[in-house]
């Protein structure tokens, strides 16, 4: 068996040393060697792109990003590693466990449970995105874009519009924008709260709404146009939504 | 060791001086007298005048009634059960009768105020004999609580696996958090109708920080200002844990950075003050994971000290504050009084 390149996601320092040591105990039965660790979750998307991981063994409860959001922008890496979930809590244990066929380990770890995920990780996949999508069940505070070597967060906070063009979604923020590959219908139902639909093709972040302007163009029906916070794009709202809309902003007053 | 079963949870006079009790007497007389006055005048506003008028009457006998147990409170304490109810009953007929005499009532009256007097004074006693078994079995379940809620699975088992961690290259330590860890579940498991002294629940947060520290390393900072801590000090068991335990949960592991924890406790006069702080960093999950705590930790301050402590929290600045404001016990004042 070739040695087996692990990266290790855990917060507490103590928890990184004791999966090593477990690591060398069982490397007569699993040869691996650890090619990167990471302290909390935003640090897990940061390195583990470039380190040619295998096998990630991810922590579920981190800082900065807790473990099943970091494996679902994970997930859409060309060769990522398959990842085994290690956790203290039983409930998140439950829902690592509806993941996939990919097993978890509960803190303290034991020595044969970890040789054991390993091989079966060895032989596995990542895990599916949809999968960990159901798993994790919140919705996700940052949206991704894969680069090559490279993942992109955005904070789904900072995002003033998501549009749907032809096979993308054009994510905008104050800054610039971004094309990520997420159907729109989607996006709609995991941030139902923040996002609201003006029109077939875009949704509009619900606490950037500043207003709305009447646009009358020469060979058209006239028709409303939403005035966003933070850009200067005016966006056409459709006349299925606007009642709708009308009444959310009569609503906030 | 004094414990608020001895204290007031047994068949014991009620503590006089207890602003609860005391409170609940002003109430009780009070409502007694304005039933008394509906039932003697015609409709709403004739009794309320003629409540008015009792009550001119009425209140500086009350005040005079309290302000006496108040001061015999020791006195009376010394005395069996039944002899401190007596004493409590005569002491209170004859005050009323006494101070009827001095406004140069009729005899009539004088005999009907002592009876009066008498009779009310019974009901109340039979009432704080009732509400001491009423609080019992809230007592067992707050207990019940206190041992349920207390420990966080997450800490515990992170705890135990940070001590593997160490059993190889730092046994010692390792055997110092056992030991640790030891204490800390033996006082979980620890009576919990007892108070304990200050000086013992400060060296408990001191165990306890110990192990977070080995687990979390420089994330966490705690500041201590204990130099004013009253060391005799008596209050509940764990009350300053779960918080410093929440402070740590809330507002230090969810964040990248490392997070600020301020434990500070002081005696001003004859009160103990206690406040702990954190960084606020989910004020919704912060919020919610700290209701059941609070509410606990609430229930047992009330139940320890009934209305005499308080614990608040606020939000400033940026930081996330839980404050306790109790009055100062000790074992020399409880055996005193």
């Amino acid at each position: 068996m070739s040695v087996l390149r692990i990266f290790i996601a855990d917060d507490e320092a103590p928890a990184r040393e004791r999966l090593k040591e477990l690591l060398q105990d069982i490397a007569a039965e699993v040869p691996t060697e650890v090619v990167g660790e990471a302290r909390h979750g935003l640090e897990a998307i940061e390195l583990v792109p470039g380190s040619a991981a295998q096998v990630l063994l991810l922590d579920i409860e981190m800082p900065g990003m807790r473990g099943l959001e970091v494996a679902r922008h994970l997930a859409g890496l060309e060769n990522g590693p398959a990842v085994v979930f290690v956790t203290a809590h039983d409930k998140h244990a439950v829902e690592a466990f509806e993941l996939s066929a990919l097993d978890y380990l509960l803190k303290p770890v034991r020595a044969p449970r970890l040789a054991a995920a390993l091989k079966k990780a060895a032989a596995a996949r990542p895990p599916d995105g949809e999968q960990l999508a159901r798993a994790h069940g919140d919705a996700r505070e940052y949206l991704s874009v894969t680069e090559r070597h490279r993942i992109v967060l955005v904070p789904v906070r900072d995002i003033i519009f998501l549009r749907a063009e032809q096979k993308y979604v054009t994510l905008r923020t104050k800054a610039r924008s971004h094309l990520i590959e997420e159907p729109l219908i989607a996006l709609e139902r995991e941030f139902e709260k923040r996002f609201v639909r003006i029109h077939r093709n875009c949704l509009i972040a619900r606490e950037a709404i500043r207003g709305f302007e009447r646009a009358a163009p020469s060979n058209d029906e006239p028709h409303w146009m939403v005035v966003l916070d933070g850009i200067e794009e005016r966006l056409p709202v459709s006349r299925r939504q606007w009642p709708m809309l009308r009444e959310l902003v009569q609503d906030r007053g | 060791m004094p414990s608020i079963r001895q204290n007031t949870f047994s068949d014991l006079l009620p503590d006089f001086r207890n602003l609860g009790v005391i409170a609940r007497i002003l109430v009780a007389v009070n409502a007694t007298a304005l039933a008394a006055a509906a039932y003697a005048a015609p409709g709403i506003r004739g009794a309320l005048e003629r409540f008015i008028e009792d009550a001119a009457f009425l209140e500086p006998l009350l005040f005079i009634e309290v302000a006496v147990l108040f001061a015999l409170s020791r006195q009376l304490g010394r005395l069996s059960y039944t002899a401190g109810c007596l004493a409590v009953v005569v002491l209170s007929a004859t005050l009323a009768a006494g101070y009827l005499a001095a406004l140069q009532q009729s005899s009539t009256a004088i005999a009907r105020g002592g009876l009066f007097a008498f009779l009310l004074a019974s009901v109340l006693l039979g009432y704080f004999g009732l509400l001491v078994k009423a609080f019992s079995p809230a007592l067992a379940e707050a207990r019940l609580q206190a041992l349920q809620s207390r420990i966080r699975p997450h800490f515990l088992f992170n705890s135990l696996n940070a001590v593997l961690a160490l059993i190889r290259r730092d046994p010692k330590r390792a055997e110092r958090t056992l030991e640790d860890l030891a204490d800390l579940f033996r006082s979980l498991v620890s009576d919990a109708t007892r108070f304990v002294r200050l000086a013992d629940e400060i060296s408990l947060l001191e165990r306890y920080a110990a192990i977070e520290q080995l687990r979390l390393g420089e994330r966490l900072r705690i500041t201590w200002e204990l130099d004013a801590a009253p060391s005799d000090a008596l209050l509940p068991p764990l009350v300053l844990q779960p918080l410093l335990e929440n402070a740590v949960y809330h507002g230090v592991e969810p964040a990248t950075e490392p997070g600020d924890v301020l434990v500070r406790v002081e005696r001003r006069g004859d009160r103990v003050l206690a406040c702990i702080e954190n960084a606020l960093i989910d004020a919704e999950a912060e919020r919610a994971g700290n209701r059941m705590a609070l509410d606990n930790i609430r229930e047992r301050l009330a139940l320890f000290f009934d209305a005499e402590a308080r614990m608040d929290t606020r939000v400033e600045g940026g930081r996330y504050r839980v404050e306790i404001d109790m009055p100062y016990l000790t074992r020399a004042r409880t055996a005193e009084g």
